[in-house]
């Protein structure tokens, strides 16, 4: 608290609270390296806001002494660096949020680290910051990393910048030092963009320029650091832009009763207002506009509130509300920009979760067109992206979706990717445009269908798809399946592992991503073949849940019978049929599944077979058989549609 | 259109996270231990699904050391809003007759608090949690997210945190995992009680200044709340005092003031340099000892 206000505090408290209580926020973003001194700039903003207790004051004096990079001095950074880890490697490892205020405003800071690997926090931190901070050494000028940060700040959408040049009590307070690092950052930042930028020479450890302008640096006639943060104006979008509210919660408390709850994302509301709901399409008008202090007259951007419209129309969490004069797009395809955020890399052609506005549908990603070099800005092809990498893709999704351009509106264009198993948050990712391709390309409506042919075979369509270990016994079982089936008059096909990778999956290897590609092929032969109304007996390991898991979603419910085919590894690899585990183990083979490869064990299967011996593979396949006898899958549909 | 201010903006941001923290779990609860940070989160809740009562009960994970003010504020709260509370009592707690003054407000703290707590996730099967904890209380508060996962043995795991970007929010859990979630990371002590008093909230009498018996134990004072604390003849005192937090009687330090309305009390702290967390007996141990309970699984 600054000591004006502290009269005031101490005179008439009741004003005090009137002034403060009516305060705008500013969430900004610090980027820079603990060698530029950003833990002490943060430091130094909490304690000349006297945000920092006397208690706290007293834990970093002795911290200070203790471990102290600043000779017993007070160590401004040890304010901020908060988890035990991080204290001890002197890096800070995650984004952290800090908080201070002045008399103008509350601020929220995103303090995230400036280290390569972390790429992934820095996106997060300034996925809701309105202005950048980037600290710049003086005695070291633009880095390389300096134009990391620059770009992520750019591609995140935000659009000021203080350039904060830092430690200038080291370069002598010199103006020709700071004039040189601003012209050079200028002329990369334009390119990438960035044309807003106030460059304020500063010294965290010794407070030049951050609340009093400073008389080491007589020839600075621009803002303080605090004097810029209170002061820049933030021209958001959303809050021009056309009205926006993804639907959160149906509020429903009585018959009487049906709200949409959510937070306005774009533009403002008002009673009387034509909407679209999207994507269905229907329109109607705003009723009222409620909340618990009462009825408004207008909801803006930032509001969270609940809206009642004319109309009975459908509405559901996940619709989005939005001006009937200026709805968002809707598409099931886009290209987009991708930010990897977890150790294991992106897989091209495995279905993600994808949670956008309120929400979340399945989406497969394609292979990344390219990846952006964050230091040289190149593009360089890929095959996929490794964690804090940052590609541009082409997304499919399973169903249309609201959205507007990223550049638009954030709320309604970015999105994260969410692993279906692990359920982590794998990467966020920012929509530019739809893709037309899927307005173009019809699927063909045909006379004969999947039922009709069906029926002409005596059997309902089906894949069966047999999962287990190299040598569980597999295609034996699936062999003996089809034999059987033949015999009883039935229309079979066996699609073997090692068959399809001599022909339409040969250009494929045994890596995680060709894996992938492999079984996506694999299933969509599978799913054809279904159509054409014939039993399919597909054998593959396929290791992992989620393209097994796609495998079924292509069908309709029923027809995707899985087999676990149980051996347990012991058993599979005394077998090794094949010779291939002893080439595993020696190193001769790489990516093997059971032994350098993982195999994610079915956890609902339709046939869980105990292959380890306890069973001949003729009672394994007659247990398929009887299997498919009680589901119906062997006998005709009863009335097929024509 | 008038720019809004910081606590429309942290008002609005905490109800979104309530509706989306709703929307997304199968059995949410809400966490409530009668604190003027409990009370502001409660109200928050009231105003995100009004004219609907908030879809989910309240839990109070009780020590049988709280305040009576605190029990009798904390029944008739639930009463008010029409919502089920759901009281958890550690039985194994309850059998050993775990104490602060017999046990220590380490094993009393864990046996509790932090065991109780799992005890009751557990019982009724709660993926989701939400908590009135803030950022700005302790250095590793500031790295947790919002939406904060705990493993099926609730244990927190800072280095594999879900980046939690925009408005998005990832609640989605394995069997036996939970969610918990904090509403108010974003809020100062000094937004909560400006809130407080913008919103006129009621909160537990005990934040006022009143003549209340104390005695002095270790420099801290301590209110004599009923006879079960041990004390000396004449030791007991009346001395007017309040409370900065709420918790076990026995581990709450009192502070000596005349702060008996809002405005006053919002003007005592602004004028003063302790942090609020001083008066919790808890944090004393090392600077990252609450990082450590969290990993255990405290909340």
């Amino acid at each position: 608290m600054a000591h004006a206000t502290n009269e005031l505090l101490a005179s008439d408290i009741d004003e005090y609270l009137r002034q403060h209580e009516h305060k705008s926020m500013l969430r900004f973003i610090t980027c820079g390296s603990v060698d530029d001194g950003k833990s002490t700039l943060i430091g130094r903003l909490l304690y000349d806001s006297k945000l920092v207790f006397e208690d706290h004051l007293a834990a970093l004096e002795s911290d200070s002494r203790k471990v102290g990079t600043q000779g017993g001095e007070l160590d401004f950074a040890l304010l901020v660096d908060g988890l035990a880890a991080e204290r001890e490697q002197g890096i800070t490892i995650d984004v952290a949020y800090r908080f201070f205020s002045t008399e103008q405003r509350k601020f929220i800071v995103a303090d995230t680290p400036g280290h390569e690997q972390y790429t992934r926090n820095m996106v997060t931190g300034a996925s809701t910051a309105s202005v950048a901070v980037i600290l710049i050494d003086a005695r070291k000028g633009v880095l390389t990393q300096t134009r990391r940060h620059s770009y992520l700040v750019s591609l995140l959408g935000i659009r000021k910048v203080a350039l904060a040049v830092n430690k200038l009590d080291l370069v002598d307070y010199s103006q020709d030092v700071v004039d040189q690092i601003e012209a050079d950052y200028r002329a990369f930042a334009s390119e990438i963009g960035l044309t807003d930028i106030t460059c304020i020479p500063l010294s965290a450890l010794k407070g030049d320029n951050i609340t009093e302008r400073s008389p080491n640096t007589p020839w600075y006639t621009g803002p303080t650091l605090i004097g810029y943060l209170e002061t820049v104006e933030v021209d958001d979008d959303s809050r021009t832009g056309p009205f926006r509210m993804p639907v959160q919660w149906v509020n429903r408390p009585n018959l009487d009763f049906r709200g949409f709850s959510g937070t306005v994302v774009g533009g403002s509301v008002r009673p009387g207002d034509a909407v679209r709901v999207v994507p269905s399409g229907r329109e109607s008008t705003v009723a009222r506009i409620v909340t618990a202090d009462g009825d408004l007259d207008e909801a803006v951007s930032g509001q969270a509130v609940t809206l009642t419209l004319a109309d009975e129309v459908d509405v559901s969490r996940g619709d989005v509300l939005a001006a009937a004069s200026a709805p968002p797009g809707v598409a099931d395809q886009f290209e987009c920009h991708l930010v990897w955020m977890n150790e294991d890399a992106m897989l091209p052609g495995r279905p993600y979760l994808l949670k956008i506005g309120t929400r979340t549908v399945t989406a497969t990603v394609a292979q990344p067109k390219y990846k952006v070099n964050v230091n040289t800005l190149e593009h360089t092809a890929t095959k996929t992206l490794e964690l804090n990498e940052i590609g541009v893709s082409n997304i499919s999704l399973d169903r249309p979706i609201p959205f507007d351009p990223y550049a638009e509106n954030r709320d309604t264009g970015g999105f994260v990717l969410i692993d279906r198993f692990t359920n982590a948050t794998v990467a966020a990712g920012l929509l530019h445009f739809a893709l037309r391709r899927a307005d173009n390309v019809h699927w063909q409506a045909v006379e004969v269908d999947k039922v009709a042919r069906a029926a002409q075979n005596g059997q309902r369509p089906a894949v069966v798809w047999f999962t287990g270990l190299s040598g569980a016994g597999k295609s034996t079982i699936a062999n003996i399946v089809e034999q059987k089936l033949h015999r009883s008059g039935h229309r079979t096909y066996l699609l073997d592992g090692d068959n399809v990778r001599h022909g339409l999956n040969r250009d494929l290897g045994f890596t995680e991503a060709d894996r992938v590609e492999n079984i996506r092929r694999v299933a969509e032969v599978a799913r054809l073949m279904a159509d054409a109304g014939l039993i399919v007996l597909a054998s593959f390991i396929s290791p992992f849940r989620s393209e097994r898991q796609m495998a079924r979603d292509l069908l309709e419910p029923g027809e995707f019978v899985e087999v676990f085919v149980d051996s347990g590894l012991d058993v599979a690899e005394q077998r090794d049929r094949k010779g291939l585990y002893a080439k595993a183990r020696r190193g001769e083979l790489v990516n093997f599944t059971g032994i350098d490869s993982p195999y994610e064990a079915p956890l609902h299967p339709e046939i869980h077979l105990d292959a380890s011996g306890a069973l001949s593979p003729e009672e394994a396949a007659d247990e398929v058989v009887e299997h498919l006898r009680r589901a119906g899958i062997l006998d005709a549909p009863e009335h097929p549609d024509r | 259109m008038s720019e809004l201010t910081h606590l429309q903006r942290l008002e609005a941001e905490s109800i979104h996270i309530l509706r989306e923290a709703v929307s997304e779990a199968e059995r949410p609860v809400m966490l409530y231990s009668v604190g003027k940070d409990s009370s502001v989160m409660l109200h928050l809740a009231a105003k995100a699904f009004h004219p609907s009562v908030p879809p989910f009960p309240l839990l109070h994970v009780d020590t049988t050391w709280k305040f009576q003010a605190m029990y009798e504020f904390r029944d008739r709260k639930a009463a008010e809003l029409g919502m089920d509370l759901l009281v958890h009592q550690n039985p194994e707690a309850l059998a050993r007759g775990i104490n602060p003054f017999d046990h220590g407000s380490a094993m009393h703290t864990d046996v509790w608090k932090t065991e109780g707590l799992k005890q009751a996730i557990d019982k009724y099967g709660f993926d989701l949690a939400f908590g009135g904890a803030r950022r700005d209380e302790e250095k590793s508060r500031a790295k947790e997210r919002v939406f904060s996962i705990r493993s099926a043995q609730h244990r927190w795991d800072p280095k594999a945190q879900r980046p939690e970007l925009w408005r998005l929010y990832n609640a989605r859990t394995q069997p036996g995992e939970s969610v918990r979630v904090f509403p108010l990371s974003n809020w100062t002590e000094l937004d909560i009680w400006q809130y407080i008093h913008l919103e006129q909230i009621e909160i537990v009498p005990l934040y006022f200044s009143a003549p209340r018996p104390t005695v002095e134990r270790d420099g801290t004072l301590i209110m004599v709340d009923d006879d079960r604390m041990p004390v000396q003849p004449d030791e007991v005192e009346h001395r007017s005092v309040r409370f900065r937090t709420l918790g076990c009687y026995p581990l709450t330090g009192a502070i000596e003031s005349e702060a008996s309305t809002l405005t006053e009390i919002i003007q005592e702290m602004l004028l003063t340099t302790s942090s609020e967390r001083q008066g919790r007996v808890i944090d004393h141990d090392s600077s990252a000892s609450m990082e450590k309970k969290k990993q255990e699984g405290y909340f």
